[in-house]
């Protein structure tokens, strides 16, 4: 799983009928120290995250169509929490 | 999922046969600003997606998803049209 920030979304009329329903939010990942890390991916909400949340996101299918709920479904990454807090122990940062 | 965009596409007369009658779109994926980043892949489409479009796709096992019951051996699948990317904060 990887940590990034919501910092868009995207709209579709045209897709997998799979995703219907379902927000489709732009994703920055970010480092651990709150840098952004890498180019923005999309996710599929299944938390009901919303623009400028630090989130979660599992990037694999099966775990992604599970947490959408959709099975079988064209899914490789999908949001599964809303990140409160990160802890970092002092003497490994 | 990532944004990308359709700048081409590739033909194949032989190709395994459940990639038969499947468009194969060259992919150029994009940056947070739209701008190309990154190396053009092939892709299978799956919503009709054609030359010039802001699309959307899969990658791994799951790209084979929409074809199902059918089994196709692909690795990327575009899933969707984009119609409008909305960012919350402009960047530089």
């Amino acid at each position: 799983m990887l940590i990034g920030r919501v910092i868009g979304d995207v709209v579709a009329t045209q897709k997998a009928p799979s995703h219907e329903g379902r927000k489709i939010l732009v994703v920055q990942p970010l480092n651990l120290d709150g840098s952004d890390r890498g180019e923005p991916v999309l996710a599929l909400d299944a938390v009901d995250a919303g623009v400028g949340d630090r989130v979660l996101v599992v990037t694999e299918g099966f775990s992604a169509m599970t947490a959408v709920g959709r099975p079988n479904s064209p899914i490789d990454m999908a949001i599964v929490g809303v990140i409160d807090a990160v802890d970092l122990a002092e003497d490994l940062k | 999922m990532q944004l990308g965009r359709i700048i081409g596409n590739v033909v194949c007369t032989v190709k395994n046969a459940s990639l038969v009658g499947k468009k194969l779109l060259l992919v150029q994926p994009l940056d947070r600003h739209a701008r190309p980043k990154g190396r053009v892949f092939v892709a299978v489409d799956s919503v009709g997606a054609g030359a010039g479009e802001l699309i959307y796709w899969c990658r791994g096992r799951e790209a084979s998803f929409p074809f199902l019951p059918n089994e196709i051996p692909t690795e990327a699948t575009i899933v969707g049209i984009v119609d409008s990317v909305n960012l919350a904060k402009p960047e530089s």
